[in-house]
């Protein structure tokens, strides 16, 4: 059972570095946004099953809550600064 | 180790991972930005609510599976509004979705 969230955890590092292509390609600033929202997702899953791969499960479960919140309040306000006039520069 | 606890749990962890593996290969794939927010937002959220589960059910009855559980509630909730508050945004800033007429029509506007 340890090694299958091992392996689990490896196959999810994999999927983690395909969002990062689209990151870098991305035409557009928010094709950029979709990809980093989509690995801080993914990187909540990763923590999680590495809290249970260290056995510390408790401690890690705590990082990942904090980790989903600030994910979520972070694209919300980037959502919000880039939908004001204050930004000039077009999509 | 009860056998059958593990096997769910593999079925379910393994099935997530799929799911997540479909969502990131959407992302490259799909033509236009607010088709790629589809596959963003709704096979992640699906992915990491049958990771999340997996690992309740590896857990059993603790403390733990219960915080397990409100992450899965949290991130049930959240990981839509996020996409759909980015993609309201985009609409607002003026990137135009792809219609079926012009090809590269959302991609340089």
């Amino acid at each position: 059972m340890e090694n299958f969230f091992l392996y689990s955890a490896v196959v999810l590092t994999i999927i983690i570095a395909v969002p990062l292509i689209r990151v870098v390609k991305g035409p557009t600033l928010f094709d950029r946004l979709l990809a980093t929202n989509a690995i801080a997702t993914k990187t909540i899953v990763l923590v999680c099953l590495i809290g249970f791969l260290f056995g510390r499960i408790d401690m890690f479960i705590d990082i990942t809550l904090a980790y989903a919140i600030l994910g979520f309040i972070g694209v919300l306000a980037i959502a919000k600064y880039l939908s004001s006039p204050k930004v000039r520069r077009n999509a | 180790m009860l056998e059958a606890q593990s096997i769910i749990t593999i079925l379910f962890v393994s099935l997530g991972i799929i799911f997540m593996l479909v969502g990131s290969i959407g992302i490259l794939r799909l033509p236009d930005f607010y088709s790629r927010s589809h596959a963003v937002s709704k096979s992640d959220t699906l992915g990491v609510v049958f990771v999340i589960v997996g690992l309740i059910i590896y857990e059993g009855f603790t403390l733990s599976s219960g915080k397990l559980f409100l992450i899965v509630l949290f991130i049930a909730l959240s990981n839509p509004i996020g996409t759909h508050a980015l993609a309201r945004a985009a609409l607002k800033k003026g990137l135009k979705p792809l219609l079926h007429d012009d090809k590269k029509g959302g991609e340089t506007s």
